[in-house]
């Protein structure tokens, strides 16, 4: 039903979903509820021989009910053979100030492709 | 970008994201006015497939063959999962789902007002599937390319799952219009019913609508609510044609002009009443969730309790 | 009886990780109820009179339990267990539809000629089946009983001689496994959770308790059917080691009331079965003979 985003939107962007667990400058500090069950994210491998990819996250009171949870909510459509499941505030993040630098070094090194070398261009089995 | 080097760098990090249509990460900086929107919208949207388990479940035990009750149910446990996807999302935005809940229960966030009319013929399930889902659908479609990352990969989840949910309601109908002439009957009524509230799922026209602009700026909406509704009275007109079934509105025709579909007057007076909690089930929806939620409290803690006890004992024998 | 129709899975490895989803979505590749129905419509899948009586049971059984656990949808304690408990309903409801339409073939009846238009005493489903929900340590109760008694029973039928029963038992043997968990899961949870939780896991077990011995009657449909069948008595050890265990762990005594008189085998049933009926079958029978 969402033709336009059906697979750039997998979401295979690990998880970056996790909550801000520092309250960032802007957050309007919402009044806290009663403390509920805590909150896991949910990797699902779709099929043997594919790496577990971020599905999403739930609440769960332990990691034994979080898998099973994780079964019912995320599987129902045959998603998977195999899931983790990470309580949300054990997941490390980069830190999203360093988005220009962290990840600037890699930017121009185009010797690490096979593009960057033309000459070879047209050789066979190269 | 720059949550810590102050709202100037952070405003302009986040425009530039929202001008070049990427999309903003729950880290990111992002003004106030946004992450408060967001978490209206989605908090409201997440609530809006929780209360709206309701006038389907309502008919889980009485569906008319097996088959049927299989679908109904796994569609009214799709919006539970659902409502979990976008409570998850929202949760990105720094909110828990236990104030979400309480704001819903303490009557001071919204769900949408569709779910506060009743479902008292099987032919409702057959409506709420074509037109209430399909309204959603017409309405979630664009929102899979929301500028909020979380909001718009549970949309996509979303609705792949839902694609099932309106065909179902269509063949529910297809199959009531084909049959005796008291199904047929009963497929109207429904349909009479549940035409000018769905429509009006699309919110107020958008001139009566105060927040739609900002929404678009910030390529949160993708649509106004006017052009959502034109469009999705332009399918319903064709779908109601294979359907055999009338659509209660004399007006509805497609602007040869504009090239836009256009529906009669919609009764905007009882939308608001709705709204303001005088719809025919605001109050049962209400009590239902919170009996479920209060009810089911002693199980929350119970299941709490055990995990404190067993991490306590691993602890201790670590130790 | 047919073979299955079979859903082909793309095969992504050609794709390499890319091809990485957590929302790829398929059918899957199972016996469903409409293979059954469509063998019955054939003619290629004949129970014999016996055999229909004896799927006729089960499928009581699952039918009347996936009513119950409809009745609990968006009453859940936790939205994460609403979608866990219409999940182990929709299993039901599916080895339900399995069985009723094998056993209609005998008849001539379809699954929902069985379901909808026969009257409270053609049914034979047993009582614990029948029981209301209660609070949610009830239904736990009554949950953890069922499946520590469908999964070795369907364990055992799908080595059935018949060869419908073995494939439906099969199928249904996989998705009660899960069922025990959870039911055990929550077991552990309530009777080791708060002092409320365990109070009502013992009372909503002592609730339960007296229905389990009519599971285990034999009689003389289940002597008759020899390989065909699982002779009920035969499964009574194993249950008790699996729940016997099952309590011990969570600290509780099995509970020790006598057992009530079942009779749901031969159509005699609790109080509550006539409402779940009544309601299950209003609009079905509103319009007989109606296309849904």
């Amino acid at each position: 039903m969402c033709p336009a985003e059906n697979s750039a939107a997998a979401p295979a962007d690990g998880p970056t979903d996790a909550p801000v667990s520092r309250d960032s400058g802007t957050t309007p500090a919402p009044a806290a509820g009663a403390p509920g069950w805590p909150l896991w994210e949910v990797f699902v491998r779709s099929n043997r021989g594919l790496s577990h990819v971020h599905a999403g996250s739930l609440h769960a009171p332990d990691a034994t009910m979080a898998l099973r949870n994780a079964r019912d909510l995320y599987t129902r459509r045959n998603e998977g053979v195999s899931i983790w499941v990470v309580p949300s505030d054990a997941i490390a993040a980069s830190d999203p100030d360093a988005k220009g630098s962290f990840f600037e070094s890699p930017q121009g090194k185009d010797y690490r492709h096979a593009t960057y070398y033309t000459k070879s261009e047209g050789v066979k089995h190269l | 970008m720059p949550e810590l080097m102050g709202d100037d760098a952070g405003q302009a990090y986040f425009d530039a994201v929202i001008a070049r249509d990427s999309r903003v990460e729950p880290t990111d900086w992002m003004p106030p006015e946004y992450r408060h929107a967001l978490i209206r919208q989605m908090s409201q949207h997440a609530h809006s497939e929780i209360i709206g388990m309701q006038p389907e479940a309502n008919w889980i035990t009485r569906a008319p063959s097996l088959k049927r009750k299989a679908i109904l149910m796994a569609k009214v446990q799709d919006e539970a999962g659902h409502g979990l996807y976008l409570y998850s999302a929202t949760e990105t935005l720094g909110i828990t789902r236990d104030a979400m809940m309480a704001q819903l229960l303490a009557g001071k966030a919204r769900y949408s007002s569709i779910f506060n009319y009743p479902a008292v013929t099987w032919a409702d399930m057959g409506a709420i599937g074509w037109m209430v889902d399909g309204a959603a659908i017409t309405n979630q479609v664009p929102l899979c390319r929301a500028s909020y990352g979380p909001y718009a990969r549970a949309m996509v989840r979303i609705c792949k799952e839902e694609s099932f949910h309106q065909r179902q309601g269509f063949e529910i109908l297809l199959e009531l219009s084909h049959g005796t002439p008291a199904q047929k009957a009963m497929a109207q009524d429904a349909v009479n019913r549940w035409y000018g509230p769905s429509l009006m799922m699309f919110g107020p026209p958008d001139a009566d609508s105060p927040n739609s602009s900002q929404s678009m700026a910030w390529n949160i909406k993708r649509f106004g609510n006017d052009e959502l509704r034109s469009r999705f009275v332009g399918m319903l007109v064709e779908q109601a044609r294979v359907l055999e079934l009338e659509l209660p509105d004399p007006d509805v025709r497609l602007n040869p002009e504009t090239g836009k579909w256009e529906h009669g007057p919609l009764d905007w007076a009882e939308f608001k009443d709705v709204l303001a909690g005088r719809g025919p089930c605001n109050a049962q929806r209400m009590e239902r969730r919170r009996a479920a939620h209060d009810g089911g409290a002693w199980v929350r803690e119970a299941a709490a309790a055990y995990a404190a006890k067993q991490a306590a004992r691993a602890g201790k024998e670590a130790a | 009886m047919t073979t299955p129709q079979k859903h082909r899975n793309p095969t992504p490895f050609a794709q390499g990780d890319s091809a990485a989803s957590a929302t790829r979505i398929t059918p899957g590749n199972a016996l469903r109820p409409e293979d059954i129905a469509l063998a019955a419509a054939e003619g290629t899948a004949h129970p014999a009179p016996e055999v229909a009586e004896y799927a006729l049971r089960l499928g009581d059984d699952a039918l009347v339990l996936a009513q119950r656990l409809g009745q609990w949808i968006s009453r859940g304690p936790e939205l994460e267990e609403d979608v866990a408990l219409g999940n182990i309903g929709l299993d039901q409801l599916g080895h339900a539809r399995s069985f009723l339409s094998y056993a209609g073939a005998a008849w001539g009846k379809t699954e929902d000629d069985l379901a909808y238009f026969r009257r409270e005493s053609e049914f034979r489903s047993a009582h614990l089946f029948e029981q209301p929900n209660g609070d949610f340590a009830a239904t736990m109760a009554r949950q953890f009983i069922a499946a520590s008694w469908q999964y070795p029973l369907y364990r055992e039928l799908s080595s059935s001689s018949d060869p419908m029963l073995a494939a439906i038992a099969a199928k249904a043997v996989k998705e009660v496994d899960y069922h025990l968990d959870h039911s055990t899961q929550w077991l552990l949870r309530l009777a080791g959770g708060t002092d409320e939780s365990r109070r009502r896991m013992a009372a909503g077990l002592d609730l339960m308790w007296p229905f389990v011995g009519e599971l285990f009657e034999d009689d003389p449909l289940t002597a008759q059917l020899g390989d065909a069948a699982v002779v009920p008595s035969s499964l009574k050890a194993e249950f008790d080691r699996t729940t016997g265990a099952v309590l011990a762990e969570a600290g509780l005594a099995v509970p020790a009331h006598p057992m009530a008189t079942g009779g749901g085998r031969r159509g005699r049933h609790s109080e509550h079965l006539g409402y779940l009926l009544a309601e299950m079958q209003v609009l079905a029978r509103e319009f007989p003979g109606a296309s849904w």
